[in-house]
């Protein structure tokens, strides 16, 4: 379903003493994603988690290497791909000059949905996050867990077959995020391919089926949660990834 | 090329705005009166009572000059909030992401802002009128205002996809937009200039505007290479406007 092959980010930087350069924030990812599967990308803050995700949801492009959905290459394909991706972004970035609905039908619109089907589409998702008491709201008025739950059945709102989803749980209390959780197994089981990025151990080890690591924008090891406390010998994924991330954090400082 | 969906991209991108205007309307219609109003007052009634003009009165002279400013501050002020929408907000991802014809943002966006300053336009005409200021409104007349609101529109859009900061944006503002609404021969002709300024202010395109609307406006003839002046810098500024919208993305 999607084939990352040799992706490279580097920003322009300027260097310590003063001059201009380039930083690496993605380096050589090669990674795979089967149909259906929920996959996650693991790493500490700023091991290019974000830029990735960036990169396959076209919002920025990648210095080198390619992306492939199902064949369809980002370069070549962009509008066809944007088609069949939903995207739930790690910050909130709804339009701020119109309500709950008016966000989602502006999304339906700019998917092409027609009238009928984005109106009832727009009610059965509000129901199913339990918002639609809000839909004359303005989004400022939302609470962050009601917000969160917003951006997912906004990424939903056009039936999308590969879903996106930037830390969709951070800063959320418990009781929210299993929630958000049961809604992305819930998607999974209906057939939509899941890339997430996370840096919460506890969340990749009770949603994903293969996780891959990601230290300093080096892919470290790519494997089932299971499999990874196996090779290691750790009891669970967090040992499993201090482990690695330490490992790779050596090295560069080496 | 699938042309329906473009149009649909352009009209949804209206569609947006057009919520949000309808909304304030009534606000506004009400601020929108009050700068053309102390114009009128200021400097018709005012100052234009000792202001001698070859053809008639100096409100007959001034009115086409606010249409020119007027158009060109709303067109441009109405599509600086997509600069908060990109910096702050972030909400432009929402088009950036979508499977849409990214001209469309732009044309939606602009076309909007047309809107905003012809509501504005057709106020201050309302007022002049009762003013009792004289000139004519041809369907030329309306072509130039409409290319004047399209190319401030553009440079606003432009400043949006550039600027990093609000004070910047305000800094457009100061330097670029209140020295033209002075100089380009909105208030007094640009012959009064010294030779030197008058060459660089005759380079701008708020210049062009207010003479051709003075121009038709009274019913004389005017010269095409202001209207030509005015549909360059309007494509110029679709194709750099286009390209910085392309350039969020890389």
């Amino acid at each position: 379903m999607i084939e990352v092959q040799h992706l490279c980010k580097q920003f322009p930087h300027r260097t310590k003493d003063g001059r201009q350069g380039f930083k690496t924030a993605v380096d050589d990812l090669t990674l795979s994603v089967g149909r259906g599967e929920i996959f996650g990308l693991l790493g500490p803050n700023g091991a290019g988690k974000t830029t990735t995700i960036r990169m396959m949801t076209m919002q920025t492009k990648p210095t080198a290497g390619t992306i492939c959905y199902d064949g369809l290459d980002t370069r070549h394909d962009a509008r066809r791909i944007k088609s069949l991706i939903g995207v739930v972004p790690q910050h909130i970035n709804f339009d701020q000059d119109l309500t709950v609905g008016e966000n989602l039908e502006l999304h339906a619109r700019l998917h092409h949905m027609a009238r009928a089907e984005r109106r009832a589409r727009i009610e059965e998702l509000l129901r199913y996050v339990e918002l639609t008491d809000v839909v004359n709201d303005g989004v400022r008025r939302l609470s962050g867990g009601m917000k969160r739950r917003l951006l997912i059945v906004r990424a939903l709102l056009h039936r999308p077959r590969i879903l996106f989803l930037d830390e969709p749980t951070v800063a959320l209390d418990p009781q929210v995020r299993r929630r958000i959780w049961s809604l992305v197994q819930d998607m999974a089981r209906n057939g939509v391919t899941v890339f997430l990025t996370t840096h919460y151990i506890e969340e990749a080890e009770a949603l994903c089926d293969r996780v891959a690591i990601l230290a300093k924008g080096h892919l470290v090891d790519l494997d089932t949660p299971q499999r990874l406390r196996q090779k290691m010998d750790l009891p669970n994924l967090e040992e499993v990834f201090l482990a690695l991330t330490a490992e790779t954090q050596a090295k560069e400082g080496r | 090329m699938n042309i329906r969906e473009n149009l649909m991209d352009i009209a949804t991108v209206f569609w947006r705005d057009w919520v949000v205007l309808k909304r304030r309307l009534a606000k506004f219609i009400l601020s929108r009166m009050v700068a053309p109003m102390l114009y009128l007052v200021a400097f018709g009634w005012g100052l234009g009572r000792s202001i001698e003009i070859s053809s008639g009165t100096y409100l007959d002279f001034l009115v086409p000059g606010i249409l020119a400013l007027n158009s060109m501050n709303i067109s441009f002020n109405s599509i600086t909030p997509v600069h908060a929408e990109r910096i702050y907000h972030k909400s432009l991802e929402e088009y950036t992401i979508a499977p849409i014809w990214p001209d469309a943002f732009l044309i939606g966006k602009v076309a909007a802002a047309v809107v905003r300053a012809l509501i504005s336009s057709a106020i201050i005409v309302v007022l002049a009128v009762l003013f009792g200021a004289h000139f004519q409104m041809t369907p030329l007349f309306l072509l130039v205002l409409v290319l004047n609101c399209v190319v401030f529109a553009e440079i606003g859009f432009l400043a949006a996809m550039k600027i990093r900061t609000y004070e910047e944006m305000a800094q457009v503002n100061t330097y670029i937009l209140l020295p033209m609404s002075f100089l380009c021969g909105t208030f007094f002709s640009t012959q009064a200039l010294p030779a030197a300024v008058r060459y660089f202010i005759e380079l701008l395109p708020l210049t062009h505007t207010s003479y051709l609307l003075r121009g038709i406006g009274s019913g004389a003839d005017v010269s095409y290479l202001s209207l030509l002046v005015l549909v360059l810098y309007a494509v110029a500024g679709w194709l750099w406007g286009s390209r910085a919208f392309r350039r969020l993305t890389e």
